[in-house]
């Protein structure tokens, strides 16, 4: 018993892999079965690997993923940037804070995408689109994030920092940052989630490269398989952001948060 | 080291405090919750607006900020920087006044030995208990060598046991560094363990100030009594030594056994909670064992106090709620009290029997110092 025991606590990193693999198999299974109802043939996952390594191949999906990852490394940094550094001023000047929330407030329950027609104006169909959309969308969840991190920290903090010889500047670099980084990188993590979710949608609607309208022209083909390609390369892909968000988290506050 | 003084300071709930701290001493600053004492912490430190001025050895310090009153602050929570290990959060006020690395390293390894904790060096604060905290918060605070060190209830978060042993490690410090200190605690027997002088807030204003054997027993008015407890203060007339350290002293109209290493005794005085008070006679020999008549029966948030008369002197008795609902206690009833001898606190100040230190019944900052010339005829 207690080998079997030992056997399963060895066996316990890999274990969230079963049901992915289980999954996988039922679906293998099923498409081939024909049990998917509609009209359209439901692919098998074998299929979707074969058409994977063909459009990897061909470099159709190195062209489009290249494009959607650059529009949203740019945008999500733009954006990241602008809402920390706007959060951290309406954070610590209550002047600030008192002038801007309600602007603020006003543009935050806005959905990123309800800015498209607009921009589609303004920035024209390029490239700059997508950015510009995953920058809004990244800018507001971090600004929100970073104000309440920095609001939710003990005024004792302060107190002390001041009293030890601390200017202002220095209380915020040194104490009051690092101590609202692990609710900024909650924002952070939130934000990379976000960009891949806004970027599809914007090339979908307007762009003609990246993985979006790869999705787009795959589906006007009825091509089943390439759609699903993508799904999996968003899904791998949000997931890679989330964990380098999540390790670079843990590098700078696992030892004391 | 300066000297503190403070002058018609109000701010929220405080009023027109006036209060001087002499240079090296340990003023402990006492109240309920509530009564204003961390708000004048926060003055003196400037971390609050407030009307009214501070001084420190007479240089007015009201438009200086908290960052150049040369102060360490204790907060009641501590604060340690929980981004930083020990080491950083003691260095922490050494880097920002850009002292050579080499200079920060060893301030800060004195410190750690000073404070015994240099085994904790390299640890953040979540790993740290908070009998450790508490060293290193000390620490940081003494690090930039401040002249003023300020507690707010430092300790109020440790176990009885730590505590008492820190407390006296920070009055062995305070001692040996002559920083002029203000230590704020709402718990009398702490107050009276640490301070040179104990200076009782309440609702905002300030009650008496004077060293801890005299506030007990010389309350300034009732509102001081109340805070200690109410306690039975009993003028001695006389007093014989039955033995080695017991002292019988006649005090009013009953004659008490006390322990105490001394000749002469000016007052004694007792809690209500530490006088038994029974129904029937109680056994055993009669050593501070009275018989008296009920006068008066109070009630009050925690127990009911009973004024007793022995032989016309008044003792107050305190009876829990759970045991008077099984007394029949009445006014004009003989009851039997005991009185703890080891609660019994002694009063002696040198002075000839019927005579007070001058400084006692005033606010000053005068301390006995056990010459005669501080006494005057009751």
């Amino acid at each position: 018993m207690a080998k079997i025991k030992s056997v399963l606590t060895k066996l316990k990193p890999g274990w969230g892999l079963v049901p992915i693999i289980a999954f996988l198999l039922i679906w293998e299974v099923v498409a081939r079965l024909n049990w998917v109802p509609g009209q359209f043939h439901f692919p098998a996952f074998s299929e979707v690997v074969r058409e994977f390594v063909n459009l990897s191949s061909t470099g159709v999906l190195g062209d489009n993923f290249a494009a959607s990852l650059l529009r949203v490394m740019v945008g999500l940094i733009a954006g990241s940037m602008a809402g920390m550094v706007l959060g951290v001023i309406m954070g610590w000047n209550e002047i600030a804070h008192k002038a801007l929330n309600p602007l603020i407030s006003l543009f935050l329950p806005i959905p990123p995408l309800g800015w498209l027609p607009l921009l589609m104006l303004w920035v024209g169909i390029n490239n700059w689109l997508p950015i510009t959309i995953i920058f809004i969308s990244s800018f507001f969840p971090i600004l929100y994030n970073t104000v309440a991190g920095i609001k939710s920290i003990d005024k004792d903090y302060v107190k002390v920092s001041r009293t030890l010889g601390a200017s202002d500047f220095k209380i915020l670099t040194t104490v009051v940052m690092p101590l609202a980084l692990p609710i900024i990188f909650t924002g952070l993590r939130l934000n990379a989630g976000q960009a891949w979710r806004v970027v599809i949608a914007a090339e979908m609607v307007a762009i003609p490269t990246g993985i979006g309208a790869l999705m787009l022209r795959a589906e006007s083909l009825i091509r089943i398989d390439i759609i699903i390609v993508c799904l999996i390369v968003l899904a791998v892909m949000t997931y890679i952001f989330d964990k380098i968000f999540g390790y670079f988290e843990r590098r700078v506050t696992a030892r004391w948060y | 080291m300066p000297d503190i003084e403070l002058k018609n300071i109000s701010r929220f709930i405080c009023s027109e405090i006036n209060l001087k701290v002499n240079d090296g001493e340990l003023m402990v600053i006492l109240g309920p919750s509530g009564s204003g004492k961390t708000t004048l912490l926060n003055v003196i430190a400037g971390l609050t607006e407030y009307s009214g001025s501070v001084a420190f050895d007479g240089k007015n310090m009201d438009g200086v900020d908290s960052s150049q009153r040369k102060i360490g602050y204790l907060f009641q929570q501590l604060v340690l920087f929980p981004h930083m290990d020990v080491r950083k959060n003691i260095a922490y006020s050494l880097e920002l006044r850009h002292i050579p690395p080499d200079q920060i390293e060893s301030r800060v390894d004195e410190l750690l030995r000073l404070t015994k904790i240099k085994h904790l060096s390299s640890r953040y604060p979540k790993h740290l208990s908070g009998g450790e905290k508490q060293r290193v918060a000390l620490a940081r605070a003494l690090a930039p060598s401040p002249e003023v060190l300020l507690l707010d209830e430092p300790l109020s978060s440790l176990d009885l046991q730590t505590a008492k042993y820190l407390r006296m490690e920070l009055r062995q410090f305070q001692k040996t560094l002559g920083i002029t200190t203000i230590y704020v605690t709402h718990d009398l027997s702490e107050a009276e363990e640490i301070a040179d002088r104990i200076a009782i807030v309440h609702n905002g204003s300030l009650q008496q100030v004077a060293t801890p054997d005299e506030v007990f027993f010389f309350p300034g008015n009732s509102t001081v009594s109340d805070f200690l407890g109410t306690p039975n203060i009993l003028d001695c007339q006389s007093c014989r030594e039955l033995e080695q350290g017991v002292i019988e002293a006649d005090c009013g109209s009953i004659s008490v056994i006390v322990a105490h290493e001394g000749n002469s005794i000016n007052r004694i005085a007792f809690l209500p909670r530490d006088i038994f008070l029974s129904e029937n006679r109680p056994p055993g020999p009669g050593v501070n064992r009275f018989e008296g008549h009920i006068t008066d029966i109070r009630y009050t948030d925690d127990a009911v106090r009973v004024d007793v008369d022995v032989n016309g002197q008044k003792l107050v008795s305190e009876v829990p709620y759970h045991l008077f609902e099984d007394m029949e206690l009445v006014p004009g009833k003989k009851v039997y009290l005991i009185l703890k001898l080891r609660r019994i606190r002694v009063y002696d100040c040198n002075c000839p029997t019927n005579q007070y230190p001058t400084h006692a019944r005033s606010s000053g900052p005068t301390k006995c110092n056990h010459t005669f010339d501080t006494c005057v005829e009751n």
